[in-house]
């Protein structure tokens, strides 16, 4: 094995091998992300987890809730670290949920705080803890600014409007979101 | 083959440079929250189905032989919420002497409780397969000492070593501050070799802990300031933290908004057995969807 030519095939060959491994990763974590993200049953399961959330945790208010700026903060992190799942408009994708379906949105902060928090793992929703908590409320205050919009029925137009006409201003002039 | 006198455009960087730039074009960027630890590992794991490529660099000063440039790429994949796994290609330069590969890792990172508890526990588990000359010093375990670093390029790369390493990581956040311990043993996979033992503890802290409401590259919660001090604690045979090194290591991360980040840790050695200096900095990028993308090449939708 002294020889650098067999040393540098053998290398080629295990990195060749751990490519292929990463590949079928690759397939395994897609895989799971459609398997538990890919149908309205799918979803219901994720919402399941909401009635999950210990007691004391659902009480916890929002610390931030009058915090002029924290809808806006909050749209920032959320494109930042929610959209590429959750959908820019959050109303969810292939890999998560829609944020703004009635169960999230009756949701108290405090349980969307709980689940930001400690992540639904086996779901393939990632654990947040390391934004730090003012960050977390800030995510948790722009979701609930959202409001309520109902899935689209086939032909159908949307349901229900966006309540939040009235911080899109403050998003313009803060740069977050974009003019129609 | 691979060692290139005084050539600095060796595989390892030319491979992360082709990465880069494909996966940039390929795939679309995410952003990160990294901490600023290049030793010591926190209990986060990459998002599933994101491909983050970190390119990392230590010069580390050598009393009796010339100084080096370390260096490696890596390859962190998010395969679930739960398990992170990591290839890394490693190399280095020793000035007035050659560059050269030095070997591959293989890093498996396994979430072990579901929620978030006092103290979060991940196994990791790593496969080494590396020559002598591999000086990135990822992690110091057993008697390792400057001294051992100080042959020649030619003779330490005729030592090929398979290596099994397994750690414990423990991690708590509080309050913002993320505080991680993480035990160490090591095993040489051929017999004569004893089960070596090391650490590495950090805590770290963003440097504003509400978001501005405005984009911004210099805002202060893109700033993450830290410390770490990790060493070596003996073997089998000798266990303890005497007859090895130790080290001491400022270090700070910039998260952009754009999916970059940068590091950067100057670490100080402790007594006489360490590398008085070595000087790290790192540039990673992440990359969401790149699951996606591998399953649609092997047919997927």
């Amino acid at each position: 094995m002294k020889n650098p030519v067999l040393q540098f095939h053998s290398s080629l060959l295990m990195i060749w091998t751990m490519v292929a491994l990463l590949a079928v990763c690759a397939r395994v974590g897609f895989a799971k992300s459609e398997d538990t993200a890919g149908s309205d049953h799918h979803h219901h399961r994720h919402y399941a987890e909401l009635a999950k959330v210990p007691e004391k945790a659902r009480a916890r208010s929002n610390p931030i809730a009058e915090d002029p700026d924290a809808t806006v903060a909050g749209r920032k992190l959320f494109e930042q670290h929610c959209a590429e799942c959750h959908g820019s408009t959050a109303e969810g994708g292939r890999r998560a949920p829609s944020l703004r379906a009635e169960e999230v949105q009756r949701a108290t902060p405090g349980t969307l705080f709980w689940i930001l928090t400690n992540g639904v793992v086996r779901r393939g929703m990632p654990v947040w803890s390391k934004l730090p908590e003012p960050q977390r409320w800030q995510i948790v205050t722009y979701v609930k600014s959202l409001g309520i919009r109902e899935k689209k029925k086939a032909n159908d137009e949307e349901v229900k409007p966006v309540k939040d006409e009235h911080i899109q201003p403050r998003m313009r002039a803060a740069g977050s979101v974009q003019k129609p | 083959m691979w060692a290139m006198k005084k050539n600095n455009n060796t595989p390892v960087r030319r491979l992360a440079l082709y990465a880069l730039v494909l996966a940039a074009w390929l795939i679309r960027p995410a952003a990160a929250q990294e901490s600023p630890y290049i030793v010591t590992y926190d209990h986060y794991l990459e998002e599933p189905g994101n491909l983050e490529i970190e390119y990392f660099s230590t010069f580390g000063t050598q009393r009796g032989a010339s100084d080096f440039h370390a260096f490696w790429v890596e390859f962190e994949y998010g395969a679930t919420a739960w398990w992170t796994t990591t290839g890394y290609l490693d190399g280095q330069t020793t000035l007035n002497d050659s560059t050269l590969f030095t070997g591959f890792r293989w890093e498996n990172r396994i979430r072990l409780l579901q929620r978030e508890h006092f103290i979060n526990p991940v196994v990791y588990i790593e496969y080494e397969q590396k020559n002598g000359a591999d000086k990135i010093l990822k992690e110091v375990e057993g008697h390792d000492a400057e001294s051992d670093y100080a042959e020649r390029n030619a003779s330490l790369r005729n030592e090929l070593d398979h290596e099994l390493e397994l750690k414990l990581l423990l991690s708590k956040t509080f309050k913002g501050w993320n505080f991680a311990v993480n035990p160490l043993a090591g095993k040489n996979l051929s017999p004569s070799h004893p089960w070596e033992f090391g650490y590495a503890v950090g805590a770290s802290r963003p440097l504003a802990l509400k978001a501005s409401a405005n984009w911004c590259n210099l805002c202060l919660e893109n700033f993450i300031a830290g410390v770490e001090m990790y060493g070596g604690l003996g073997d089998a045979h000798s266990f303890g933290l005497h007859d090895t090194s130790h080290y001491l290591a400022p270090a700070v991360a910039w998260n952009l908004p754009s999916g970059w980040t940068l590091r950067l840790s100057p670490g100080f050695g402790l007594n006489d057995n360490s590398h008085r200096l070595l000087l790290r900095w790192g540039l990673s990028h992440e990359f969401s969807g790149f699951g996606e993308m591998v399953s649609r090449l092997f047919g997927g939708h």
